[in-house]
């Protein structure tokens, strides 16, 4: 493993299939020149040491001609020459870092992140020349001098207005034609009347121009706009950079007998596909020839490796485990399994999609107030200077001006980037902002069963009443199996077993290898040791039975600490799986689950979830399989593990990278918190409008008054967002294991 | 106050110098890696030297 990674344990990327050379030399991008780039993702890179071992170590393979490691995207970057490609994976995962194809390399380049640095330099830029000559008109320059100052400033702030200010016009305007409102409708217009204003105060030898506020406003708020874009693209490269499930191609069978890799999308129903031992099966296909044991773990739920054999029928996304296979495509891509979960989850979108953002409703609420306050003023002061409209509408907008929600602007992203940070450092990707909302708001939750709650492999629980000249055997036999069965055995050697040789795996019934003269054989009992010898796994040697083994599907670490802590502060939990009922009571007992669904479709979970919606609960769904994507749409906020298929991932809210199920109370503990602390936040703006609006309705705020109140506000948001990443209260720190009435 | 002519050019300079260092470094990609840059600073020039990359 990586040198220093206290969050890698658990990254999926071991037990997987790396990435053939097939796949490497397809998703290389020619640079001309017989040059070519790939772009690897390496969940694994953690620290300076990694970059030098990779750096160096892919550095001297022949054929590369450069390396180059991104410690924030963990991507390495490969330039090689030659048809084909030098040994980068092998190499790779001889180092400890298992890589997969990273195949969007454009999306390397963050060209929003780089239109909003420029932006924030524009503005920073202008925000410190302005102040500079918005201080000396302060101090006291008169006349000519100040008539200057204030053209110098319109000059400085126009190239603001315009790179720095479009984000916001552009975003404003977006909403607006669709009739909705969010915070940057009232930004926009505000900094817009206050550039205008001070514009004509300027060509006018007025006394007071606002370019100061407007640009410096502009740049705060980008200044929180960046750092929420720069989290939320962390998380979402860190879940991104996760292993694929789903294979990118697949190895055809021409007519001729000749074999080629070719993409997904090029697979046509009849087409004949070559799938090996350890990969997935890459679209819905008939077993032509070969048998083999497939684990539907990732596509139903189940848990159990089940036999095939020629002339059945399997899923795309399902892992061929033992044997070969020769499968005959029956459905392209985009008409498989996944495609038809794809559709489900867009069908079933509907929570979600309802949701509306605190800071949308805030806005929606605030901006026909403040627009309307600034109106009734015009007309206010109308009246009272009998019909000096230059008087009135200066006092006008400097009621826009002041109640220009640079606090209540700052006041939901600050705290959201410092809990994303908290969470992030947890392992904890979140999405979006709006996902953290959602999950305060829960209060139900409802739990998938194998891969989530378990781990999904197996583990032997009866090492200890094995003999251990039998288990040490038996482990020397499974290790050379990929069945899950023989390497949970295979993890209890010590390597003191007999040396076998003449192996040979038999799909569907287990290993078998000869040593010393005795054949021995792992697997079935029917298999191994004759009819006689009833259900389950047993290990014999020229058919006698030596051990018996029972597995059970390991607990994800804190399974039942999380699901008590769930439910004490949550709500009810509820536990829907794809598969059998036993197995989910088995599971379901150990974690004191009351309410079990099994044997479900996709479908029915999804409509469990909008049963439980419709009797008014919150769902937080937890799952991570294909099957259960549909399901993580429907809920009202979901989770999926790293581990989880390539869909379900993409359509959780959160993605946690660990194997500790105790992510889920620390993500809603920061959820709660930050939903907390952004509630303070607003009725700190809010208070701080109660104070400054009458100023400015009365006509009392000068540049300076609006400079100093608009700092202040948005230094004590900050400042009250900062308190989240500040000292951890007592209890996070044991990850969940907090009593219920600490925190509510 | 006539200095004034001088110093505020001279101080936009100054500033848009530093906004267009800024632009260049964004450009040229040294805000690609932010946490890369901060453990390469460490690496000793003979050893650790990245490749020419990309």
């Amino acid at each position: 493993m990586s040198c220093c990674a206290p969050g890698a344990e658990g990254l999926p990327g071991g037990a997987l299939a790396l990435p053939s050379d097939d796949e490497v030399r397809f998703s290389a991008r020619d640079l001309g020149d017989g040059l070519r780039q790939t772009e690897f993702s390496v969940p694994a890179v953690h620290c300076g040491a990694c970059i030098q071992s990779i750096e160096s170590g892919l550095g001297k393979l022949a054929g590369v001609e450069a390396a180059r490691v991104n410690l924030s995207t963990r991507r390495v970057t490969v330039r090689w020459r030659g048809d084909q490609p030098p040994p980068v994976v092998a190499t790779l995962a001889r180092l400890g870092y298992p890589p997969t194809v990273f195949d969007e390399p454009e999306a390397g380049k963050d060209a929003a992140l780089s239109e909003l640095l420029r932006a924030v330099a524009i503005a920073g830029f202008a925000a410190g020349n302005i102040m500079l000559l918005s201080v000396s008109v302060w101090s006291g320059a008169e006349g000519a001098t100040r008539d200057l100052f204030h053209w110098v400033s319109a000059l400085i702030a126009l190239p603001a207005m315009i790179f720095a200010g479009r984000i916001y016009y552009r975003s404003a305007w977006s909403v607006l034609k669709h009739g909705r409102m969010n915070m940057d409708v009232p930004i926009a217009i505000g900094i817009t009347m206050a550039y205008a204003l001070s514009l004509y105060e300027t060509m006018h030898s007025g006394a007071h121009a606002y370019f100061d506020a407007s640009v410096t406003l502009l740049f705060f708020l980008l200044i929180g706009r960046t750092l929420d874009h720069v989290m939320r693209e962390r998380a979402r490269t860190a879940v991104r950079g996760l292993a694929r499930l789903a294979p990118r191609g697949a190895l055809v069978v021409a007519a001729d007998g000749g074999r080629d890799y070719r993409p997904l999308a090029e697979i046509a129903p009849g087409m004949r596909i070559l799938v090996a031992a350890g990969e997935r099966i890459p679209v819905d296909a008939v077993i032509e020839r070969g048998a083999s044991d497939i684990d539907r773990s990732v596509v139903t739920g189940e848990s159990a490796p089940q036999p095939v054999v020629e002339g059945q029928a399997i899923q795309a996304g399902t892992l061929n485990l033992t044997g070969p296979l020769t499968l005959r495509a029956t459905a392209k891509a985009e008409d498989s399994f996944l495609a038809e979960m794809l559709r489900m989850m867009e069908a079933a979108e509907g929570g979600r999609a309802r949701y509306r953002r605190i800071a949308d409703r805030v806005s929606a609420a605030y901006a026909p107030v403040v627009h309307l306050t600034a109106f009734v003023t015009f007309l206010g002061w109308m009246a009272y200077t009998a019909g000096d409209w230059h008087q009135a509408i200066t006092v006008a907008i400097a009621v826009l001006i002041i109640t220009c929600p640079c606090a209540l602007g700052l006041a939901v992203p600050i705290v959201q980037v410092v809990a994303a940070r908290r969470l992030f450092e947890h392992g904890v990707m979140v999405r979006d902002g709006g996902a953290m909302e959602r999950l305060a708001e829960a209060d139900a939750a409802v739990f998938d069963k194998t891969g989530t709650l378990t781990l999904g492999h197996p583990r032997l629980v009866n090492a200890a009443s094995v003999p251990p000249g039998a288990l040490a055997a038996a482990a020397a036999l499974g290790a050379h199996s990929r069945h899950p069965l023989s390497q949970a055995v295979a993890l209890h050697g010590e390597g003191t077993g007999p040396v076998f040789d003449a192996l040979a795996e038999k799909p569907g019934l287990g290993i078998e290898g000869r040593a010393d003269g005795s054949v021995w054989r792992l697997g079935r009992a029917g298999w191994a040791a004759g009819a006689g010898a009833g259900e389950g796994t047993v290990l014999s040697r020229d058919g006698e039975v030596l051990a018996r083994f029972e597995f059970e599907d390991a607990l994800r670490p804190d399974a039942r600490r999380t699901i008590a802590a769930i439910e004490d502060r949550l709500g009810p939990v509820e536990m829907l799986s794809g598969d059998t009922l036993a197995a989910c009571r088995r599971v379901a007992d150990r974690l004191s689950i009351a309410h079990v669904e099994a044997d479900l479709m996709p479908a029915g979970k999804v409509a469990r979830i909008e049963a439980l919606a419709s009797q008014g609960r919150k769902v937080l769904m937890v799952g991570d399989g294909l099957n259960d994507a549909p399901a993580l749409g429907a809920a009202h906020v979901s989770i999926a593990p790293a581990t989880a298929a390539d869909v379900g991932r993409n359509a959780a809210d959160f993605v946690f990278l660990r194997d500790s199920l105790s992510a889920i109370p620390v993500a809603l503990d920061v959820s709660r918190r930050a939903g907390r602390l952004i509630r303070q936040n607003l009725v700190l703006a809010i208070v701080y409008n109660l104070f400054a609006v009458p100023i400015a309705i009365f006509g009392y705020v000068t540049p300076l008054i609006a400079a100093v109140a608009m700092s202040t506000s948005s230094i004590i948001v900050i400042a009250n967002a900062l308190r989240l990443g500040g000292p951890r209260p007592e209890g996070e720190r044991q990850e969940g294991n907090r009593p219920a009435e600490a925190r509510g | 106050m006539s200095m004034l002519v001088y110093l505020i050019p001279v101080a936009l300079f100054l500033g848009a110098l530093a906004l267009g260092s800024f632009l260049w470094a964004v450009r040229s990609g040294q805000y690609d890696d932010l946490d890369g840059a901060a453990e390469r600073v460490l690496f000793d020039d003979d050893e650790g030297k990245p490749a020419a990359g990309p």
